[in-house]
This record gives structure tokens, sequence and C-alpha cells, in this order.
């Protein structure tokens, strides 16, 4: 076995912690792992103490990669920069830029007062919620290698194409006056130093902790209820590769929801299990992300309707065509 | 003293405002606190990752629940 393999079953999948719950299901409380109950109490307790340990570790992580890109900083990279060029960085700096669903409007106007192109913002705009590195990691870890970068890459695509799109459809009368008059500040940041950083990272798990404890427990509590209790035929029947349809399904009804994308892996984790296709699922993941409708009511407040529903129309086909892509390539990516 | 947060209610929002009272109870200094939940004068001020701390109609600090200690120091330089 490779050293990479064994960092990853070891690090990233917890074959170890995978062990000790099952001896502390089977040892401690006298369940059987071949039963229901059994194992759906391996799985509840397995996946809640293995997310938050890579949660942890993860965003702690990020947060320091990210402490380098505040979104005043990502608005003078995107200045000046033309054409798609806009849109690739703005997809790109979308991911290394922190997110927070609650400044996503505050970027808006400040993006686009500040005279950056209405593509690249939304270019920004798609990937910030959409591609989260944390999640690229459980990923690998749930997944393996291939979906995680299937997923990164995927979702750039569709913020660099749907931005583009945007820019060539010239909708720029479709956002709301009166954010073209706002006249934006230029705020000169401190240079923050590495102690600054490490305090900025920790801040940001206490905050997404505190935020997304609750997504998870019920993420993996509805995994592990798909896992044991719900017949696969079902499953397989609504979102199997079977049914063509799976993937429209699954983003129809993960776009209105709103959950943390880290509650949504546990729960992708038990539908794969159950026969449902990667694609399906990531799409799933992708719609509960991206779009919900707190997020929209927040956008419906700069943007009109009509730019609105072509932003939703965009992103939706753009995720579903993933969804169906990722199926049809799944042999070589699981 | 004149000292705004500039914000919409996120949790980080909440703390720095916690935190001020605080560090201005400690220090025994006089100020008046504004909080601005209007975008657009967010975004006037240069800030767009909340919560945004503003002394004197000067942005001190954006993104960050600022400790008791963080916001004296800002405070007494």
């Amino acid at each position: 076995m490779s050293v990479f393999s064994w960092l990853n079953a070891q690090l990233l999948k917890m074959q170890w912690l995978w062990y000790l719950v099952e001896q502390l299901v089977v040892k401690v409380f006298r369940l059987s792992m071949e039963s229901r109950i059994g194992e759906s109490v391996h799985f509840f307790i397995y996946d809640v103490i293995k997310i938050f340990i890579l949660l942890s570790v993860m965003i702690f992580a990020i947060s320091y990669i990210q402490s380098y890109f505040p979104p005043e900083r990502t608005k003078r990279l995107l200045g000046g920069i033309k054409g798609i060029k806009g849109n690739i960085l703005g997809g790109i700096l979308g991911i290394l830029t922190p997110f927070c669903s609650c400044s996503s409007i505050p970027i808006f106007i400040g993006f686009i007062s500040a005279g950056l192109p209405l593509g690249a913002t939304f270019s920004f705009l798609i990937s910030s919620p959409m591609v989260d590195l944390a999640a690229f990691m459980l990923l690998i870890s749930t997944f393996g290698v291939k979906i995680g970068i299937a997923y990164v890459v995927t979702g750039i695509l569709i913020a660099i194409v749907g931005g583009v799109i945007i820019e060539k459809m010239k909708m720029e009368e479709y956002v709301e006056s009166y954010v073209w008059g706002v006249e934006a500040g230029e705020t000169e940041l401190e240079e923050m130093t590495p102690k600054d950083r490490i305090e900025f990272a920790k801040g940001e798990v206490k905050d997404i902790f505190g935020r997304v404890w609750p997504y998870i427990l019920i993420g993996v509590g509805i995994g592990a209820g798909i896992h044991n209790w719900i017949p696969q035929s079902i499953i397989e029947k609504v979102l199997g590769s079977g049914n063509p349809f799976s993937v429209l399904i699954a983003t129809f009804i993960g776009v209105p929801i709103y959950a943390d994308i880290f509650g949504t892996i546990p729960i992708a984790e038990a539908l794969v299990a159950k026969g449902v296709g990667i694609g399906t699922v990531v799409a799933f993941m992708m719609g509960v992300t991206t779009m919900s409708l707190p997020s929209l009511v927040m956008l419906s407040k700069v943007i009109k309707p009509k730019l609105l529903g072509t932003f939703i129309v965009l992103v939706s086909i753009g995720i579903i065509i993933v969804g169906y892509g990722l199926n049809a390539f799944s042999a070589l990516l699981m | 003293m004149e000292i705004k947060i500039l914000g919409t209610g996120c949790s980080k929002c909440e703390k720095l405002e916690k935190n001020l009272n605080k560090a201005l109870k400690e220090l025994n200094i006089d100020a008046t606190i504004e909080k601005i939940d209007d975008l657009v004068e967010l975004v006037s001020y240069g800030v767009m990752s909340t919560p945004g701390f503003v002394v004197n109609d000067e942005v001190k600090s954006v993104g960050k629940a600022l400790s008791v200690k963080e916001i004296k120091k800002i405070l007494t330089t």
C-alpha cells in the first residue's frame, strides 16, 4: 500500500476510528454489527466524530489560507481585469475568499460599485457557496480523490460559464439602480501577522462549528436512517441510475432547501451506498448550498427578477449537466 | 468618541458589540455607539466582510469579532 493511500485511509477516512466505534458498539452497547440498530448506531457515532474532527482541522487550515484573501482584497485583485480572465479569476477567488451568506450582498454591492464587470461578480457569487474547500476534503475522505477534484473543477466551470453568459446577455440594467450610485470606499487593511492569522483561523473554527453542528447531527441522522431503514428498491426507483430523471429530482429537491454542505455529505454517503449515482448526489449537494430561499430573497434586494431568474436557470442547468456528466463518467471516477 | 459597528445581525457582530461594551466599561470611556445595518452605508466605508469596526469615521477592523483586549488596544492608541 502506498504512503498516500495509507494516509487517506487513516487520516481522511479514519479507519482507526471506524474500528474503535465498532468496538464500542459491539462490546459496550452489546449490539451486533449485523443488526440494523447496531449498524445505524455505528454509522451515527463514527460519522459525527469523523466529520467533527475533519472539520475542525480543515477549517483551521483553510481559514489560515483564506485570511490572505478578504473580500476587500479580492475586489482589488479583480479590478481592471476584463473579459473571461475576470470570470476565471472570480471563480477561483470565490473559493479562496472566506464566505458567509450574510456578506454576499455587501460583496455584490461593493464589487459592482467598484466597477467590476457583472459577469465576473456573478462568477464569484456562484463559486463562493458552491465550491467549499472543507467540503472538498470531506468528499475526498468519503468518495475518493477523483470525486473531490471533479466537484471543484465542475463547480468552477459552472461559475465561469454562468458569469460569461450573464456578461454576454448585457443584464446590467437588471441590477437595482441604487447599487450603481453607491460610492464605494477603499479600506486599507493592515497586513495581518501570522499570529493574527492563527487567531482568525481559530475564530473561524469556533464560528463555523457553532453554526453547523446541528446540521451535521441532522444530516448524519438522516444518513443513518437512509443507510439502514429505507429499502434500497425505493431509493433506486426515485434516485437510482435507472431513473433518467434522478438528477433533475435531486436538483429540484436541493435548490429550495437550505442546509449546510457538511450536513449534506453524510446524506450523500448513505445515498451512494444505496446505489444512487455520484453525479445525482453532487447535484443535490450543489443545489442545497448554492441556492436556497433565504439567499435568493437576499439577492432579490439588489437585482431585479429577470436577472435573478436568469441566475437561477443558469445555475440549475449547470448543476443538472454536471450531475448527468458525473453519472455518465462515474465508472472512471469511483 | 464615535464608534460604529457595521453589520447585519450576524453572530460576530453581536459578539463584537458585547466585547465593545465591556471594553468601554473597563476603560471608563464615554462613547456613542451606533449600529449600522444599511448595506449601502457599509459599502461606502469600503467594508464587505461584517462586522466593520469604525472609530471616529475610520475603519479599524473588518470581518472580525474583536476581543475585549483588541478593542482596548485600538481605542487607546
